[in-house]
């Protein structure tokens, strides 16, 4: 079948399945289990509004449980167990996270990441900052954001292109065409410069395309955080002499630290699960291997599920205190 | 707060042209890719890209007419016209008739080219070589032009991307697969979600409080972990790698935000209304259908906005659960990567592809921008 077709058949077949769905097993709840008439009418609409709330999450639960839930607790099975030939596996123990352990590859990663895990949440939400207060009371401010705003829906692969054009080198007796070298060469550099192949620096060249795409996330977060601020604060604070720069630092940002922190546990989140980029600009190449694309290495290239899973839960583990955090955060708020 | 006191106009012009220069670091990529789609091989390779607004200084080796064209004008033979194939506003600075020495004239110089020939150039490409014998041979003779060029953009790239049926690697393929992942993956989990969000806001039942934290947990999970454990799910259930499976992973790791963010819209609708509906005699189901769902939609739409650039932009899930072997299904971010391993060099075709795919989730994006920013502020965990 045309795949197309199969689309259209999928949304009617998707959409319509929910519907009825949800309508058959209500009415069948009101009409047949339960019938709101006869003796026991009472019980009956108490019983059938006990079930109902079920009925509504069921199929998001089950989606939930087999897509996002078990499979936590399958990898986490994978991580610590071998296939063997014919089918079927068997408990190998910590095996797989010591042979992971032993890779010098599996550290480089590590240390990528980590450089990962700072710089980039730093810079977008610094940047993000900056953006947010700088524009905040300009006229053309919204058109500057949207601006900044913009490259949130370029796809990483998109961005990765565009980031490679601007690092792109040519023969010293060429013409550049990537636009760094040509601004290296015009401040007095020697010669054009691979820059994704210098190692430690093509981290951050990397870094540079996750920065530009969520800036304009933190931008906007910070932009309504800033918005929020009481007036008077900032009127008072103008009233005894305060300078733009005290007012910024002094009165805005000790008010919207808890928004800062939003916005960095985000943007932590993303970096973790950064694949694309390394994936489309070196593929791990040059020393700029990451958690998520070693992963991706072990799981379908070299097929080695063991350690694969177990990188995996490396990722798992780094998410958790934010997971924790956040969970915690929603209990309180909704006591 | 312009003219309280405390905001100096010095100040207030630090800030535009800061911003000026924020705007302009983030645009420049983005216009790089879009102006070098517009631009030939050769351009590109030739100049950068921010160069191709101004003309360019090309250097280039051109040919007189033919000797048949000559004409007899007082007993000396003439070769008269136009250096350029196509006479416009070139404006040629120096030229030569040697490859080792392409600057030996100014334009008006007249250049002897021995056994009585000559030659004169003008600035605009216009020539006029005399001999004393006649011209003899089948080709004009060669010229070594230094000219600028105006500013040429061509529509070339896009039709062989797109429309060139000869073109293997073209994104029209890809362009229709996207759009099909895209569409049902979008679709599907926004009513699921309506309706758990709906239970999890305004229904009574225990184990409420944990479920919403359990949703916000699950918020978190990378899909890395899903990876294997879904893809043997989907070969131990027989669907293996397609459309289905890649439908059904889209909807399953939406799910978590599209419940988030469509619970926290729904607990703020006023109570009001939703009590006087049940006092009124409305089943749940008629309180979601007809309240609910249409003061939902601010909501619904920021989900389906995230759930679409996320899907369109998707790489990982299309490698793991749709491509198989035969590429038939592939997606334009593959096809991406693939044009960035093989055709590393080629920027018109790899700038032209990328930003085949940029453009619907751009248009998306300056289309729908106020509800993507409301999604945001609602999306994130505070």
């Amino acid at each position: 079948m045309n795949p197309a077709l199969q689309g259209l058949f999928t949304i009617i077949l998707g959409v319509g399945g929910c519907i009825g769905y949800f309508y058959f097993s209500n009415q069948f709840l009101d009409k047949v289990l339960f019938p709101a008439k006869g003796p026991n009418a009472g019980r009956n609409i108490n019983r059938a509004n006990m079930v109902r709330p079920w009925l509504f999450l069921f199929p998001a639960l089950a989606l939930l449980g087999l897509y996002l839930a078990y499979p936590v607790f399958e990898t986490l099975r994978l991580s610590v167990s071998e296939r063997v030939s014919g089918g079927g596996s068997k408990f190998v123990g910590f095996a797989n996270y010591s042979q992971m352990f032993g890779e010098p590859k599996f550290w480089e990663a590590m240390g990528n990441n980590m450089l990962w895990l700072i710089f980039v949440p730093a810079m977008s939400t610094a940047f993000g900052l900056l953006a947010a207060q700088l524009t905040d009371r300009i006229k053309w401010g919204n058109i500057a954001k949207s601006l900044i705003f913009m490259p949130m829906a370029i796809s990483f692969v998109g961005a990765a292109v565009i980031f490679k054009l601007v690092y792109d080198t040519r023969p010293i007796d060429q013409e550049q065409i990537g636009i760094l070298n040509a601004i290296y060469l015009w401040f007095g550099g020697d010669a054009p410069q691979t820059w994704l192949t210098i190692p430690l620096w093509n981290n951050f060249f990397l870094m540079v395309v996750l920065i530009w795409i969520q800036t304009g996330f933190a931008m906007v977060i910070l932009s309504a955080a800033l918005r929020g601020i009481p007036e008077d604060t900032i009127e008072a604070a103008i009233i005894d002499g305060a300078n733009p720069f005290q007012i910024f630092f002094k009165i805005k940002i000790p008010q919207i630290v808890g928004t800062i922190v939003v916005v960095w546990t985000t943007i932590t989140i993303v970096v973790l699960k950064v694949f694309d980029i390394v994936f489309a600009m070196t593929n791990g190449q040059w020393e700029t291997q990451v958690l998520a694309n070693y992963m991706f290495d072990k799981l379908f290239r070299a097929n080695d599920w063991g350690v694969g899973s177990a990188s995996a839960m490396i990722i798992m583990l780094l998410v958790t205190p934010i997971l924790v955090w956040n969970v915690y955060n929603v209990r309180k708020e909704m006591k | 707060m312009d003219n309280i006191a405390g905001t100096k106009s010095g100040l207030t012009w630090a800030v535009h042209i800061s911003v000026v220069l924020l705007v302009v670091l983030w645009v420049f990529p983005t216009v790089g890719l879009l102006v070098s789609s517009f631009r030939t091989a050769d351009q590109i390779s030739t100049s950068g890209w921010w160069k191709s607004m101004l003309p360019s200084e090309q250097s280039e080796t051109l040919r007189t007419a033919a000797p048949s064209t000559q004409v007899l004008e007082n007993g000396i033979y003439v070769i008269s016209g136009n250096l350029f194939e196509r006479p416009g506003d070139f404006e040629i600075s120096v030229w030569g008739i040697k490859s080792n020495d392409i600057a030996a004239y100014q334009p008006g110089d007249t250049a002897d080219m021995g056994d009585g020939v000559s030659i004169t150039v003008q600035v605009n490409g216009d020539y006029r070589m005399v001999s004393t014998g006649e011209f003899s041979g089948r080709r004009g003779e060669r010229v070594f032009a230094t000219a600028k060029t105006p500013p040429e953009f061509t529509l070339q790239n896009y039709y062989n991307v797109l429309f060139d049926p000869a073109n293997r690697e073209g994104m029209t393929k890809a362009f229709f697969n996207t759009l099909t992942v895209t569409i049902p993956a979008t679709v599907i989990p926004i009513l699921i979600a309506a309706f758990a969000a709906y239970a999890l806001a305004w229904m009574e039942f225990p184990g409420r409080a944990l479920l919403v934290a359990a949703v916000v947990g699950l918020l978190v999970v990378p899909l890395q972990l899903a990876l294997i454990p879904l893809l043997k799910f989907h070969n131990d259930i027989g669907i293996g790698k397609g459309y289905l499976g890649t439908w059904m992973a889209h909807t399953g790791f939406g799910l978590p935000l599209a419940i988030y963010l469509l619970r926290n819209y729904m607990v703020g609708l006023p109570r009001d209304i939703i009590e006087n509906a049940r006092v009124d005699g409305a089943t749940e189901f008629q309180i979601f259908v007809k309240i609910i769902l249409p003061l939902s939609f601010p909501a619904l739409a920021s989900f389906a906005i995230f759930q679409f650039l996320w899907t369109w932009n998707d790489l990982l899930v299309a490698l793991v659960f749709l491509i198989d072997s035969t590429g038939e299904t592939t997606v334009m971010t593959k096809q991406i990567v693939e044009l960035l391993g093989t055709r590393g060099g080629n920027w018109e075709i790899l700038a032209t592809s990328a930003f085949v795919s940029i453009a619907v989730p751009l248009c998306v994006f300056f289309a729908m921008q106020r509800y993507l920013v409301r999604g945001l502020l609602a999306g994130s965990v505070k």
